[in-house]
């Protein structure tokens, strides 16, 4: 039930105008206050300044970064058939979508495992998923360089298996950059699914093989419609921040690698081009709602978790 | 079993010397026994005396300790459950929520990749009534509903064995007499054979053609419903199904086909054929003697009375009287101190014997029955409080 039902039904349900209900009536929009003074101020309001920046034109014959506030809304068009724009921003897509799709492959199977053979020890394990938090974002994400360096055990296997050159690295690159997304990301994955998993009662399992369905079968039409709920959030809650991560590609990448959260970082705080660096987080917000958007019709569910 | 498919066996049920071991507790001790084809069968026990362990060996769902179970002639003890011809209504109806009734329905025939199922489908809902739902979620109707969906979803399988889990457990009672008779209608329709498991003693009585008391792991007794009812060869079985005046006595002789019982208050006389199996007869053994309530008839107590030509009689004085109707429940203590309940049939319009009048309680030879001195005289009351 979304949060508007709920307070639609607080309020028909009272119709009485007694006075402790009466203030039972306010209860709700009391208890949404300090959310929405929250959103307003650190959301809303710096939304609208970007989207004023974004619009922004040079003050003629000013300084580097010198803007005056224009009603330009070329500079969209501009910045999108600019390729060192729209190029890393469709970069960022296929990582964050390469990512994702790890993360569920490997999430998918360690939710279940959590949820249906973990036992007594459930509840260490959850905590083991989520323990990485316990290190720093950068930290974990520099520690990936010394995993997949040259002289690291990762490199030293895959030599051995011809995957890469004898001389040859995997970082810089594009596949550390997916590593570590995936890597970083992968606990989002993990937790709803599981808390899908952990929901699904057991004897509907036990109810398909009961009715002729194979194991994989009763999985196919059972215990994965029903953890549909869960692999959306975590899908959602990998992809959205890590199709605006820059801290991976910027540790990880070359260059060549960049995602549109480095372009913009530096896009506004090297060459202090506010109004492109604003067109372009307006663009990957806009992307990523209308992806989203998609996905859950899709998906045919709203209720997430 | 190679060259028989074990999805299409078909026959008798079979359990044979069936254990199950959880640990050190055994939930099912070397059970067997064997349900026609086309029976209506309930195992009817306390919670925790092996029923449902047995059910979900039968569907596959718990593999047994030792023995073997059958279908016909098809051995199907360790065959996994999605191979068996044996389906469950579960006690929770377990139905898909994210499927509509028709889908789950259909779930069986879809696997095993029947052709018309949508006509089948229709048909199963059809006998259950409930054709107007089709496309309905699970949630959307209403405990009644969906435990006739669990059902319709079992028998359009048409499986060898259909078993059936507390089925009526969550309904309330009005709606459980109805089920019950609904049940009993579809099984007739449809031919399968049933196997019921409950602790409601009214509900395995109601319906099935044979009833297995369970106790402890083990089968206490088994047979029709008026048999176990009538002639109870355990003091489980007499207490647990309905209710039972139990009282010790000795046994002080025989006499033709009588049997001469001797307790605090007299003697008793009692058919050989009520006594159950294997209870020693000898002159001064223990035995326990039962009378079901209703078939007590009660009097008030006259001085210089003459007892009844048969001799079973006691008399004592009225402890409670509850008047419910069609029948009045008396509680009586006899003058040898044993406590006897009574349920009269409102046949008269005089009212009811007083609470603290002296009474004469007398029943036939025929309607008591005797059971081994052994036996714990309060087994399985308890339960049927926890139950009613």
């Amino acid at each position: 039930m979304s949060i508007a039902a709920a307070i639609g039904d607080t309020l028909e349900e009272q119709p009485h105008k007694n006075k402790p209900q009466k203030q039972g009536r306010f209860t709700p929009y009391w208890l949404l206050l300090p959310g929405l003074l929250w959103l307003t101020i650190f959301f809303i309001v710096p939304l609208v300044t970007l989207f004023g920046t974004s619009l922004m034109t040079p003050v003629p014959g000013g300084d580097v970064g010198e803007f005056e506030q224009t009603f330009h809304f070329a500079n969209y068009v501009d910045t999108l058939t600019d390729s060192t724009y729209y190029i890393p921003l469709f970069r960022s897509f296929i990582y964050s979508g390469i990512a994702t799709l790890l993360a569920l492959a490997i999430g998918y199977p360690l939710a279940y495992a959590i949820a249906f053979k973990g036992g007594r020890y459930r509840n260490i394990l959850l905590v083991l998923v989520i323990a990485p938090f316990f290190v720093s974002f950068i930290l974990r994400t520099v520690a990936w360089r010394q995993i997949l360096a040259d002289e690291g055990p990762v490199v030293a296997i895959l030599r051995y298996l011809s995957l890469v050159e004898p001389t040859g690295g995997v970082y810089p690159s594009a596949f550390a950059v997916i590593m570590g997304l995936t890597y970083n990301f992968l606990p989002f994955m993990t937790l709803p699914i599981y808390a899908s998993l952990e929901r699904v009662d057991h004897r509907l399992i036990e109810a398909s093989g009961d009715l002729y369905a194979k194991p994989f079968t009763g999985f196919r039409k059972v215990t994965w419609p029903l953890s549909l709920p869960g692999v959306v959030a975590g899908t959602l809650l990998t992809f959205i921040p890590a199709a605006g991560d820059y801290v991976n590609a910027a540790l990880l990448g070359r260059p060549s690698n960049t995602m549109i959260g480095n372009r913009i970082e530096y896009t506004f705080l090297s060459v202090n081009d506010y109004p492109t660096a604003a067109v372009l987080s307006f663009i990957l917000m806009a992307t990523i709602l209308v992806l989203v958007l998609f996905y859950i019709r899709r998906m045919g569910t709203e209720e997430l978790v | 079993m190679s060259k028989t498919d074990i999805t299409k066996a078909e026959g008798d049920l079979y359990l044979e010397n069936l254990t199950k071991s959880f640990g050190d507790f055994t939930a099912v001790d070397d059970l067997s026994l064997q349900v026609p084809q086309g029976s209506f069968f309930a195992l009817l026990g306390p919670s925790g005396c092996g029923k449902t362990t047995t059910l979900r060996m039968v569907a596959g769902l718990e593999a047994p300790t030792a023995g073997r179970i059958r279908i016909g002639d098809a051995d199907i003890t360790y065959e996994k459950p999605y191979r068996r011809p044996v389906n469950t209504v579960f006690q929770n109806y377990a139905l898909f929520p994210h499927m509509d009734i028709q889908e789950n329905v259909g779930f069986g025939l879809k696997r095993r990749g029947i052709k018309d199922v949508d006509a089948q489908v229709a048909d199963a809902l059809k006998l259950i009534q409930l054709e107007q739902v089709a496309k309905r979620k699970p949630t959307q109707l209403s405990g009644g509903q969906q435990q006739r969906v669990a059902l319709a979803r079992a028998i359009v399988n048409r499986p060898a064995v259909l078993l059936l889990d507390e089925p009526l457990g969550a309904l309330d009672l009005k709606l459980r007499r109805q089920m019950q008779l609904e049940l009993k209608r579809i099984q007739t329709e449809v031919g399968l054979t049933f196997i019921h498991v409950t602790h409601d003693q009214e509900e395995a009585m109601t319906m099935a053609d044979t009833v297995a008391v369970m106790n402890n792991g083990i089968i206490e007794q088994m047979g029709p419903p008026t048999e176990l009812y009538e002639s109870p060869r355990t003091a489980f079985v007499a207490n647990f199904l309905g209710q039972s005046n139990l009282f010790p006595a000795k046994v002080s002789g025989v006499d033709g086909d009588n049997v001469v019982l001797e307790d605090s208050d007299g003697r008793f006389l009692m058919p050989k054929n009520r006594v159950a199996d294997g209870v020693n007869l000898s002159s001064g053994s223990s035995v326990l003697v039962g009378v079901r309530p209703e078939k007590i008839n009660i009097g008030p107590l006259d001085p210089g009375q003459e007892p009844p030509s048969h001799g079973n009689y006691v008399d004592g004085v009225v402890e409670a009287a509850s008047f419910l109707g069609v029948s009045t429940q008396y509680e009586v203590r006899t003058a040898g101190g044993d406590a006897i309940s009574v349920f009269a049939q409102n046949l008269d319009v005089h009212g009811l014997m007083p609470v603290a009048s002296q009474v004469r309680l007398t029943w036939l030879p025929l309607h008591g029955f005797v059971l081994d001195g052994h036996e714990d005289i309060n087994a399985g009351v308890e339960s049927e409080l926890v139950v009613g």
